[in-house]
């Protein structure tokens, strides 16, 4: 065995120098590999989707039928042509969607020839395991049945379209995270994340979320589905709605979000940047009614997404990170 | 400086890191970086101005702490501790930016190492008034070991020295000694005040005697490692390594096999893909094109590339790191998961005998004769530790005797691995030279590891297959 001393690579001028083997295979650039962002970022995401699907064993993806799922589903089938996605879609219904969103959903499904598993607040609720919350709001209640389904389909890695452009909680969060068997998040105890090698080890009963848009903003977002032309629920693209002021928020009227007595109803033309529970979704004022209208009215945004249209974020400085830690998304 | 959206489509994406101690004022940096650049949004501002206002903060920067702003979980603002690193974004007309906001001290060189390991550029802040410390130099030898593409020092708190221009010549001399004494290409300084904001985002008035860019500005035009061409039209002039991935020889560690026979995506043929087999992953460096020779590793089996398919089945002639794409090759050879595809005539024997330098990130310390797992592209075997040569002194730089490797030391270990690998060096090849350890017991991520040099390397042509 060998017992030489090894410098340490690259320090000081005895180091390594580049430039070696240079010769043979160094070309010039193709013109066409000039990438621009959007061209980066799809290809980072398909390297991390395809790594997950090689290393484990039953992978799924969270689908809700919002922008974000929709975009890294379209990414999973660039990603694995010829071939279908190669893993089921997971859904965790509320209860509360959107018609048109829910509709947008089985028609996706069925148009890629996926399997769709529903993990349903409401069976949970009819079965006493969770209970309603005073505020009506059911995105907090999401956990039980997600966990519940991932458990009940063995998945050990599940695909969610999280951006850490989105909450400060995010903004930490990896792209491959470990979860512990009751899917809980440890932000003090995260593995490094080094070049794009990752980690996926796991023992059983962990699993692993698994992030493939996580360097995407929401623009980044926008401009790819102007970009692929992927098609979205209608309900982000301007048109006109009754609803109801609260909290600064516009909220639609429905069986799930009563006005209250001092909250008049209006009819307005408004538009939804995030896709989630009715209870807890609000709209925004948009005339923005083609994919060029949401991309030049995101680019101008003075708020953000989630400040915008989310009562579930608002309930304290570090709501979402408190559900990260309980196994949310 | 809001964003024009017909310039979006073109615009290229930068990854850069910051290097620094909590009193060289990097979080200030950040927020200034992310406020001057409209990155933060008014709700955010909003928190950030009743929070300031709730610590009775005022000053310079209108009543709002900028440190705030990347101050983000509940345990970081109740402890005052920093966990780990965040990741942040902005835009501007030329270049999306993500920004590894990498907290602590440089002993902390787990976080540097993470940060920097996807960094095209790190920016290194000096305080004005205490010049360039043992701590700088630090900070650009764990640089130049990771090989990071760029390095920007920043002179921060310049409006405490009277914007003086002699205090900032003499920093920037000082930093090209060090720079020179590393071996390491003499970075770009910029004078600045985070907290004023003077050339964070626009050149200031109050350093006349300064005439070169911002240091956004800077990170505007750097290449990026995605950008061999205005990389290597760059690297004399903008003390740039050269070092991209994609000037590199052609790497393609193949990450899995598509062959989908019967599960095609719908409404493909059955008829024309009953015999498709293709190669998937990410070019890790150069480029390739169709015709192309290549070597297959471990076996060392050489074919030519008969197909390039990018996402979704676009037909390429040629394609370049990072690009992800699938390879289909002339002759029917059985490749797996974990093999490389590499340019013909550019690599070497694959051995069992890894000389490295590890960066060890895990409070469990590493000792001679531990099993470990190394992870090297897509492929990972078992390993076992051979010998501990070393760990660096963080102050000398220079490798002392260590029979273990504790959390944040740096090392020269040898490790014997139980299948050869394609092993490159790390100081030429930033993405093939690159590999984890991993503990085989509980999975968690111990080193970030860097090929050293082989013995014999130097008469390496011999190796070339």
């Amino acid at each position: 065995m060998s017992t030489e001393t090894i410098p340490v690579v690259g320090v000081g001028h005895g180091g390594a120098r580049r430039g070696g083997h240079r010769g043979a295979g160094t070309r010039p650039l193709p013109e066409a590999a000039r990438l621009s962002s959007l061209d980066v970022l799809e290809s980072e995401s398909i390297h991390i989707l395809r790594e997950v699907v090689a290393e484990f064993e039953r992978p799924a993806m969270l689908f809700s039928g919002g922008k974000d799922s929709v975009v890294m589903l379209h990414l999973a089938t660039k990603a694995f042509w010829p071939g279908r996605v190669p893993f089921p879609v997971l859904h965790v219904d509320t209860g509360h969607n959107f018609p048109e969103v829910l509709d947008f959903r089985d028609r996706t499904v069925e148009r890629l020839g996926l399997r769709l598993v529903v993990g349903s607040v409401q069976e949970y609720l009819d079965r006493g395991e969770l209970a309603e919350r005073a505020d009506g709001t059911r995105n907090p209640l999401q956990t039980a049945p997600l966990l519940g389904a991932i458990a009940a389909e063995k998945f050990d890695a599940v695909f969610g379209g999280g951006r850490r452009d989105e909450d400060k909680a995010r903004a930490k969060e990896r792209i491959l995270s470990l979860r512990d068997e009751f899917g809980q998040w440890d932000p003090r105890n995260q593995r490094p994340e080094l070049w794009n090698l990752y980690n996926g080890r796991h023992t059983v009963g962990q699993h692993v979320r698994a992030f493939p848009i996580s360097n995407w903003t929401e623009l980044d977002i926008w401009r790819y589905i102007e970009r692929e032309g992927i098609e979205l629920p209608s309900i982000y693209y301007a048109h006109e709605r009754e609803v109801f002021e609260r909290d600064g928020m516009w909220m639609a009227v429905g069986p799930y979000s009563e006005p209250r007595a001092s909250e008049p109803v209006v009819a307005k033309t408004v538009r939804y940047r995030t896709v989630g529970d009715m209870s807890c979704t609000g709209a925004v004022l948009s005339s923005a009614a083609s994919v060029a209208d949401v991309v030049v009215e995101v680019a101008a945004s003075t708020l953000t997404e989630r400040g915008a249209t989310r009562a579930d974020d608002r309930i304290s400085e570090a709501a979402m990170e408190d559900r990260k830690k309980d196994g949310y998304f | 400086m809001s964003i024009a959206v017909t310039e979006l489509g073109a615009s290229t994406l930068f990854r850069f890191a910051t290097a620094g101690s909590v009193d060289d004022g990097k979080s200030t940096l950040v927020g200034r970086l992310l406020h001057d650049s409209k990155a933060i949004l008014a709700d955010t501002l909003d928190a950030v101005a009743r929070t300031s206002a709730e610590r009775g903060f005022g000053g310079a920067s209108g009543g709002i702490d900028l440190a705030l702003l990347t101050d983000g979980l509940r345990a970081e603002r109740e402890q005052g501790i920093t966990i780990d690193v965040a990741y942040r974004y902005f835009a501007t007309n030329r270049r999306s930016f993500i920004l590894a906001d990498c907290p602590g001290h440089v002993q902390y060189t787990k976080n540097t190492v993470t940060g920097a390991s996807t960094a095209d550029a790190v920016v290194v802040l000096i305080d004005a008034r205490k010049g360039v410390l043992e701590q700088t130099r630090r900070h650009l030898s764990v640089l130049h070991l990771l090989r990071v593409p760029h390095v920007v020092v920043a002179v921060n708190k310049i409006d405490l020295v009277g914007f003086s221009e002699s205090v900032f010549t003499e920093i920037a001399a000082d930093v090209a000694a060090v720079a020179e004494s590393i071996g390491l290409a003499v970075p770009v300084v910029v004078p600045v005040s985070a907290l004023a904001g003077d050339n964070v985002v626009s050149v200031s008035a109050r350093t006349p005697w300064y005439s070169g860019p911002s240091l956004l500005g800077v990170l505007e035009s750097l290449p990026s490692t995605d950008d061999a061409e205005s990389a290597a039209a760059a690297s004399d002039s903008t003390g740039s390594t050269g070092l991209t991935d994609s000037a590199e020889p052609f790497r393609f560690p193949v990450q899995l096999v598509l062959r989908p026979q019967g599960g095609l995506a719908p409404g493909l043929s059955a008829d024309e893909f009953r015999d498709y087999r293709g190669y998937a992953g990410q070019i890790a460096s150069g480029s390739v094109a169709v015709g192309d020779a290549v070597t297959l590793l471990p076996t060392g089996r050489s074919t030519t590339v008969a197909g390039i398919d990018g996402p979704g089945g676009v037909a390429l002639a040629s394609a370049a790191a990072p690009q992800s794409v699938v390879l289909r090759l002339a002759d029917e050879l059985d490749v797996a998961r974990g093999e490389l595809i590499a340019a013909a005539g550019t690599v070497r024997e694959p051995s069992q005998d890894l000389y490295s330098s590890l960066s060890w990130l895990s409070p469990k310390p590493l000792r001679e004769g531990s099993r470990v797992l190394v992870k090297h592209g897509t492929r990972t075997v078992q390993a076992l530790v051979r010998a501990i040569n070393g760990k660096l002194d963080l102050d000398s730089f220079e490798l002392e005797p260590a029979s273990s490797l504790e959390l944040n030391d740096i090392g020269s270990v040898q490790l014997r691995l139980a299948s050869a690998l394609p092993l490159e060096p790390y100081a030429a090849h930033r993405r093939t030279g690159a590999f984890l350890v991993i503990d085989p017991v509980d999975g968690n991520t111990l080193a970030a590891g860097m090929v050293g040099e082989h013995p014999g390397d130097s008469e390496d042509e011999r190796y070339v297959i």
